[in-house]
């Protein structure tokens, strides 16, 4: 019954979408206003339909109704209710589902929005928006359906069908076979949703760009429209990728937090454009140039978030077989190419009322920095998907698959990371329009100076690997150069006003929170590059297999093994816990518990590390073997991660400042009405 | 504007700090020998493992690998460093047992050169096409002094420019 239910919500908002695309194309081509109306209607009616149907799933989950499929393959009967609802997304069609069910929120919302000044925008952008949620319900209504129950037929065997077959029963398994372990952590249940979120929000400022194509109305309203909607996608995006980092480091067990994993990569491309785009529109908005590009990377975007959806659902990374055999494979793939066509094909028909009035005045303004960073962004893009094409590329032509570890990535992309950081040191103290090798030296001057201090100190304490100089050279000399911006906004203003200075610094701020949020979000990229200097460069690891009383040594710390239970849990798993006593240069600083969970349903191991984290370095041991019978022995891998906390905090900074940035501005139409009313009243008086 | 004894009160303190920077790399002692210890030891191992990868999992390197199997595949370096195999060697093998997928790097040979030709490649051509776009956009030399000297005035008045640029949000 709530099966039928949730099936058939989709197939309705699937028909309503469809409805909604026709009527506003209808309305917007004949001018009938009526039309686009309806169709806006249309949009905001997904959303509830689409809310029936994920609260069925998630209501057949909690109930644990077994005889759906999808509920036996995610769910089983010793698994919390919380994380019952977290298997909505926990494997393909209830991925899906969940996909769909934001994205119809995020059009519902931009629906919503005061279309007075852009009325020629909303029929395209409900377009855009009913197109992208249409094509990702139907691959649920056609392809991947949560809802399929289980019957037994009358020869004994087992198959799924959304209909009754004739002379089948309905069958019911007694339990289901749970959730991937690897799913079950805190990191693992919302870093999905955030991404996600991340990916349905960047369809909207690309729908705001088509329907500007579209319309030919290419000024830059489209941008300054969805400007919130870009830093609120790439937020979000930021924030399911450090989580993501986050719960590789704590469940997956090799002791790092980036793997250069295609999955991992699948959502960093979009990312990577999202960046550029940022940086490029300010000079949109600031000179009017650059139309044609922020459009390349705006629907390169939207493109990538499709491509990061299809590589890790059409099981194309797996190989190329899988992805012939998989249904929604080739889909996804036609729909990425239809959809670039059409953008590209939109484009180049505007290519000649794109194109800007003004010029470059000089290389090393602000505008000619900004360019250079797109440069290195898309040339990393460039690097990540030859990285994740190839291997496809060579299973193909050559029948041989190839893999491409960390080492590749990290000798291609290190060299334009560390012009990034660069730029990030010299593009703040570059001035709009006109800047010169002198001007700019004299801005950069002090910050100079307070990075050689600090690269100084780095020496004093030892450190000698080149790379490693280099980046905390680096990172110093941008905390030095935001902090100095900082500092210098608020003297100047504080020298204008007479105000103090955490009171100009405020203010400051306020003035303008999305230069400022953008600074602190370099603060925060300066914390995670020390982090990951100190993990990438300084990590230290060894192996031993010890018995009960024995010691391990690394670097300064000795870890001794002091006892292990092996016992069985009530959520159904068989846990081995060994307790570690950890020793720093002979003092006592704690007992660690490395630990592999076993988990019996899904036949799956986890191994979770005991960490003793401080802001100097990670103390990482991982349980890798036990001898069961005696428990005597135990083999135990440990890593010596430095710097590693700065990383997560570089990650938080970075958080702070994209919401400093995207913090709704008061309303300036209604701040300039009560200001005219106010000296009205003045004047009255 | 910044005067000269200003100027060279930066230069001098610029000179000290490179100076210490020469002084404390030269200062530096050399590195210190490592003696290894008898048989293959569970860090040799994983030395010669960490550069391979599973040849059944997507993407997991061998040293890491949590499944039975890849423990298995360990023990199997272990043998062949007891029987007396090189690194290379040992790699070579896994490569002829399993394909090329079992190294973190593609073999640079046949149609694998591309991905080692691409990368610098696109970073020669995309800073190519930057230097192409930015001349195509400079304005004539005139209008470059006008802006200098625009510019060079907004410069001595860091305020002015502040202010100009939080207006024009």
């Amino acid at each position: 019954m709530i099966a039928n239910l949730g099936y058939g919500a989709l197939v309705i908002t699937l028909l309503v979408s469809i409805y909604g695309i026709g009527a506003a194309y209808y309305g917007a081509r004949t001018n009938k206003h009526a039309w686009v109306e309806s169709a806006r209607n249309a949009t905001l009616l997904t959303f509830p339909l689409i809310t029936v149907s994920a609260m069925s799933i998630v209501y057949l989950l909690v109930t644990n109704d077994y005889q759906v499929d999808y509920v036996a393959s995610v769910t089983s009967n010793s698994m919390p209710t919380y994380l019952k609802v977290t298997a909505l997304w926990g494997g393909q069609p209830g991925s899906l589902v969940f996909w769909s069910w934001l994205m119809a929120a995020f059009a519902s919302a931009v629906t919503l929005r005061k279309w007075e000044r852009d009325q020629e925008f909303l029929p395209w952008v409900v377009i855009v928006t009913l197109v992208t949620l249409g094509f990702f319900v139907s691959l649920n209504v056609f392809f991947e359906n949560p809802f399929l129950r289980l019957w037994q037929t009358g020869t004994g065997g087992v198959t799924k069908a959304m209909l009754q077959p004739a002379g089948s029963v309905p069958y019911v398994p007694l339990d289901g076979s749970g959730l991937n372990p690897l799913l079950r952590h805190p990191g693992m249940i919302i870093h999905p949703p955030m991404l996600y979120l991340g990916f349905v929000s960047f369809v909207i400022p690309y729908a705001f760009a088509i329907a500007a194509l579209v319309t030919g109305r290419t000024d830059d309203r489209w941008i300054r429209v969805t400007r919130r909607w870009t830093l609120v996608a790439w937020l979000f995006l930021s924030l399911g990728l450090i989580l993501g980092g986050r719960w590789a480091y704590d469940v997956l067990g090799w002791g790092g937090y980036w793997g250069w994993d295609p999955v991992e990569i699948a959502a960093f491309m979009p990312w990577l454009t999202g960046t550029a785009f940022l940086h490029s529109v300010m000079i949109q908005e600031k000179r009017g140039m650059l139309k044609h590009w922020n459009m390349v990377l705006i629907i390169l975007t939207y493109e990538l978030v499709i491509f990061g959806t299809f590589l890790t659902r059409s099981g194309v990374l797996s190989s190329v077989h899988a992805f012939a055999q998989s249904a929604i494979g080739p889909v996804f793939f036609a729909f990425m190419g239809v959809t670039f066509i059409v953008s590209l094909s939109l484009l180049l028909k505007r290519w000649n009322d794109l194109k800007s009035k003004t010029h470059m005045t000089s290389l090393l303004s602000r505008e000619a920095l900004f360019l250079l960073n797109n440069l290195l962004f898309i040339l990393i893009l460039v690097i990540c998907f030859l990285g994740v094409i190839y291997p496809l590329i060579s299973e193909i032509i050559t029948g041989q698959k190839v893999t491409f570890g960390p080492e590749w990535y990290e000798r291609n992309t290190g060299p334009l990371f560390a012009g990034l950081l660069l730029l990030m040191g010299v593009a703040p103290l570059a001035a709009w329009r006109y800047s010169s090798a002198k001007t700019l030296g004299r801005a950069m001057w002090k910050p100079f100076i307070a990075s050689l201090v600090v690269l100084v100190i780095v020496l004093i304490s030892g450190v000698r690997h080149w790379a490693a100089l280099l980046g905390f050279w680096l990172s110093a000399f941008v905390a030095a150069v935001t902090l100095y911006e900082f500092w210098r906004g608020a003297m100047a203003r504080r020298r204008r006003s007479g105000e103090s200075f955490p009171v100009a610094l405020w203010r400051l701020a306020g003035r303008n929170r999305r230069r400022y949020g953008g600074y602190i979000i370099h603060l925060g990229v300066v914390l995670m590059a020390i982090g990951i200097i100190g993990i990438e460069l300084f990590q230290t690891e060894t192996q031993g297999t010890i018995a009960r009383g024995e010691q391990m040594q690394l670097g300064d710390y000795t870890a001794t093994f002091t006892s292990l239970a092996v016992f069985d849990t009530a959520d159904g798993r068989n846990v081995a816990r060994a307790v570690m006593s950890v020793e720093r240069n002979g003092n006592f600083v704690g007992e660690l518990y490395p630990r592999r969970d076993y988990y019996y349903e899904s036949q799956q191991p986890m191994t979770i590390p005991g960490v003793r984290s401080t802001w100097e370095d990670d103390f990482y041991i991982l349980l890798v073997d036990w001898q069961p019978i005696t428990s005597a022995g135990a083999t135990f891998k440990i890593y010596h991660n430095p710097l590693v906390n700065w990383l997560w905090l570089g990650g938080f900074v970075f958080l702070l400042g994209t919401l400093v940035a995207a913090w709704p501005d008061r309303d300036p139409q209604k701040h300039e009405v009560a200001a005219r009313s106010a000296s009205y009243a003045a004047v009255k008086a | 504007m910044m005067s000269t004894k200003h100027f060279l009160k930066h230069l001098l303190f610029f000179i000290i700090m490179l100076g210490l920077i020469v002084s404390v790399l030269a200062a530096d002692a050399v590195q210190a020998q490592e003696t290894a210890p008898e048989g293959p030891s569970d860090n040799e191992v994983n030395a010669i493992a960490k550069q391979l990868y599973c040849p059944v999992c997507e993407n997991i390197p061998l040293d890491v690998c949590p499944t039975q199997a890849c423990a298995q595949w360990r023990e199997l370096i272990r043998e062949k460093l007891v029987a007396g195999w090189s690194e290379d060697e040992i790699k070579t093998y896994f490569v002829n047992q399993y394909g090329d997928r079992v190294l973190g790097t593609p073999p640079a040979s046949g149609l694998n050169w591309a991905v080692y030709i691409l990368p610098p490649l696109a970073i020669v051509v995309g800073i190519y096409i930057l230097y192409r776009a930015l001349r195509a956009w400079r304005k004539p030399p005139d209008a470059v002094a006008a802006g200098e000297q625009q510019a060079s005035e907004l410069d001595d008045d860091y305020v002015a420019r502040l202010e100009e640029e939080l207006r024009q949000r």
